[in-house]
């Protein structure tokens, strides 16, 4: 069978070749990586811009991009006829492509994000290091976590009060660095959409922005989630009668911090929604004001077959309802947990409006094609490319995030930066 | 011991002395040279007389069985579209298996099972039009390849190179004309190449062997003696979808508004 045959229908006039070849993978795509650089701007505003209100959620935010950095070119390979190959784009980058520069783009992003992680922890692996180089008859543990620990120092052990304060300035200079280098990245992943010029829905000139604005929504959103979630569990912990911590002011106070990062943060997100949402519509209203020759059938796509995807679950859903939840007074956690999962949403069915409704109709403007996602795997391609391979994608990064927290500690670090 | 200062005057007494020379040195592009070295007196075209398309199909049969595409995948490099426009405006339009097996029917395919017979008085015009790749000028396929494994030979013809395609699909999505998909066998991008082993021998491409009313023809478009090339310049034809901007280079006889 050919690829793309099993989850395509045609309607009316498609041509022969035409069928839905860049699938749910190719939505996960610019999703992780909007993820990527969305977490990254949020811990760069604290760093750069000293925002303290979000200073507890800026470190956290910093690991939890550096995890989601490693899934973001999974869908990729997974969506690639020949995966072995996708060193080939390293190996003979064929600049005039958009994608060429994805392996460049994504090393240097990553180069950025280890780097400050390294200045933010140095201190904290030569804490870890030391009294295990000290200890005398190590256990086997030991042993492997002072091997880790002592790599992760480079060798540098050096902590005194003006190395730190060198440090500080470097995590600012790479923040402020990264900061283009995230929006890059993903108006990079907007930009291959955009300047398709055979495709009528993705080719604008805003493409880009748009991706920006959104990835930065649910980069956002992510974090403020993960960190209820870290909190919820800390907050548990805490009033867990037989844990040495335990204290009913503790679980008071982690109360109290949680709420008020919440509040400032999702200021941040509906900030940048509103941004993404203008940007959106803008686009709409000057394709229906122009309305060139393909506005015939992109008016049936968008009003018509996809009206639910698009205006119910990515604007209404996705969009109206968390303005709603975080704009209404005296926010609780629930509903702020409610509000980042209905934003995650709606960003994924943008993501999914784009590239799946890109191809709902055909080049002739005179066909449909309706993409039907696998949900029961029955042979590889619909494994990789169907329901589970992109659950599998979105879950990564939080098992990635769990074993990275062992070795960058989000929380309970006493030093500031 | 050389100070800072006269290291400085040193250093650039050096480079300006050897910017001198250097400056008649002409850097070449990869492709300069290439096109520098072949012979660049050919430019393959293909000309289509839609009035001499009656879809029999025999183009597209013997396309599949030359460049092993499989028989009976839903894939082709080249197909042959059927037009059917009604007196109360209305365009029906289809192309089932790509016109392998001749449009022996009237029954236009709507897709989704579903299929609209018309009436012959109903009919105010209908043609047939044969697509197949037209080796653009400014083929936005070898443009977005990310790993360059799709490029343009000097004659202009386009091709892939299945040992370097990593199957991304982005060729196919920036193709308008919709020519290229994924070979069911070898799941790297493919497309017509004017049946370049064909071609290159003297001989012609296998579909325009194939049509039995003439209505395909290749030719050097570079050659003024060339039928082909006397008939696209001095006749009226057209091109499919200029505003791309592509300048293909496939020319039809007889074009109708409606053909997409």
């Amino acid at each position: 069978m050919v690829h793309g045959e099993l989850w395509t229908v045609k309607e009316l006039f498609v041509t022969p070749n035409e069928y839905i070849y860049w699938s749910v993978q190719i939505v996960m795509y610019p999703f992780m990586t909007g993820l990527v650089a969305g977490a990254f701007v949020l811990s760069s505003l604290y760093h750069v811009f000293g925002i303290k209100a979000l200073k507890d959620i800026a470190r956290f935010a910093l690991v939890f991009s550096f995890a989601l950095l490693f899934a973001a070119p999974v869908p990729i390979i997974l969506h690639l006829q020949h995966p072995l190959r996708g060193v080939n784009v390293m190996m003979t980058p064929h600049f005039t492509s958009a994608i060429a520069a994805f392996g460049i783009v994504f090393s240097a992003y990553g180069a950025i994000v280890a780097s400050e992680l390294w200045f933010l922890y140095r201190k904290h692996f030569v804490d870890v290091a030391l009294p295990l180089k000290e200890k005398q008859d190590k256990t086997p543990g030991e042993w492997f976590k002072f091997i880790i620990f002592c790599t992760l120092t480079l060798g540098v052990y050096d902590i005194s009060e003006e190395s730190l304060h060198r440090d500080e300035k470097a995590i600012k200079v790479l923040a402020g660095l990264g900061i283009p280098v995230a929006c890059f990245l993903h108006g990079y992943a907007g930009f291959i959409f955009g300047s398709v010029k055979a495709n009528a829905l993705w080719m604008t000139p805003l493409m880009p922005v748009i991706f920006i604005m959104s990835a930065v929504v649910s980069g956002i959103a992510l974090c403020m989630l993960t960190y209820i979630l870290t909190m919820e569990i800390r907050k548990y912990l805490a009033c867990r009668k037989q844990s040495p911590t335990y204290s009913p002011e503790c679980r008071e106070e982690i109360k109290s911090v949680e709420i008020n990062v919440i509040k400032m943060t999702s200021r941040y997100l509906l900030f940048f929604l509103t941004f993404a949402i203008s940007l959106e519509l803008l686009d709409l209203i000057f394709r229906g004001y122009t309305a060139v020759k393909s506005w015939d059938v992109l008016r049936s796509v968008i009003y018509g077959k996809d009206f639910t995807d698009i205006f119910i679950l990515q604007y209404g859903l996705g969009n109206l309802i968390p303005f709603i939840l975080f704009l209404t007074p005296g926010i609780t956690i629930k509903r702020a947990v409610i509000g980042v999962l209905l934003v995650l949403f709606g960003v994924f069915m943008m993501r999914w409006n784009v590239v799946i409704g890109g191809q709902a109709f055909s080049l002739t403007f005179a066909g449909y094609m309706h993409y039907h996602l696998p949900i029961i795997p029955h042979n590889m391609e619909t494994l990789k490319e169907g329901l589970f391979g992109a659950l599998g994608v979105f879950i990564m990064p939080f098992v990635l995030f769990y074993f990275m927290v062992k070795i960058f500690p989000v929380f309970g670090l006493k030093e500031s930066h | 011991m050389i100070s800072r200062r006269d290291f400085l005057k040193s250093a650039a007494k050096v480079v300006a002395g050897a910017s001198i020379p250097l400056a008649a040195i002409e850097i070449l592009a990869p492709a300069r040279v290439h096109a520098l070295k072949t012979d660049s007196s050919i430019r393959w075209a293909f000309l289509v007389d839609t009035y001499k398309c009656v879809g029999c199909g025999f183009c597209v049969k013997a396309c599949k069985n030359e460049n092993e595409i499989p028989y009976d995948a839903n894939v082709t490099r080249t197909w042959v579209e059927r037009y059917v426009l009604t007196k109360d405006g209305k365009l029906y339009a289809d192309s089932p298996k790509g016109a392998r097996d001749g449009f022996t029917g009237t029954k236009i395919d709507l897709g989704m099972g579903h299929y609209q017979d018309i009436k012959k008085e109903d009919i105010k015009k209908a043609f047939f039009v044969p697509k197949l790749c037209n080796q653009c000028d400014n083929p936005p396929c070898v443009q977005v390849c990310p790993v360059g494994a799709t490029y343009q030979a000097p004659d202009g013809v386009v091709m892939v190179d299945r040992k370097w395609c990593i199957g991304c699909g982005y060729c196919i999505m920036a193709c308008p004309y919709g020519v290229r998909f994924f070979h069911p066998k070898y799941h790297t991008a493919e497309k017509c190449n004017f049946c370049y082993h064909r071609i290159t021998k003297g001989l012609k491409t296998a579909c325009v062997q194939a049509c039995p009313f003439g209505a395909r023809q290749i030719g050097n478009i570079k050659d003024p003696n060339d039928p082909v090339a006397k008939a696209i310049t001095t006749e009226r034809v057209g091109i499919l979808k200029s505003e791309y901007g592509t300048k293909p280079q496939v020319f039809y006889i007889g074009l109708d508004e409606e053909v997409r």
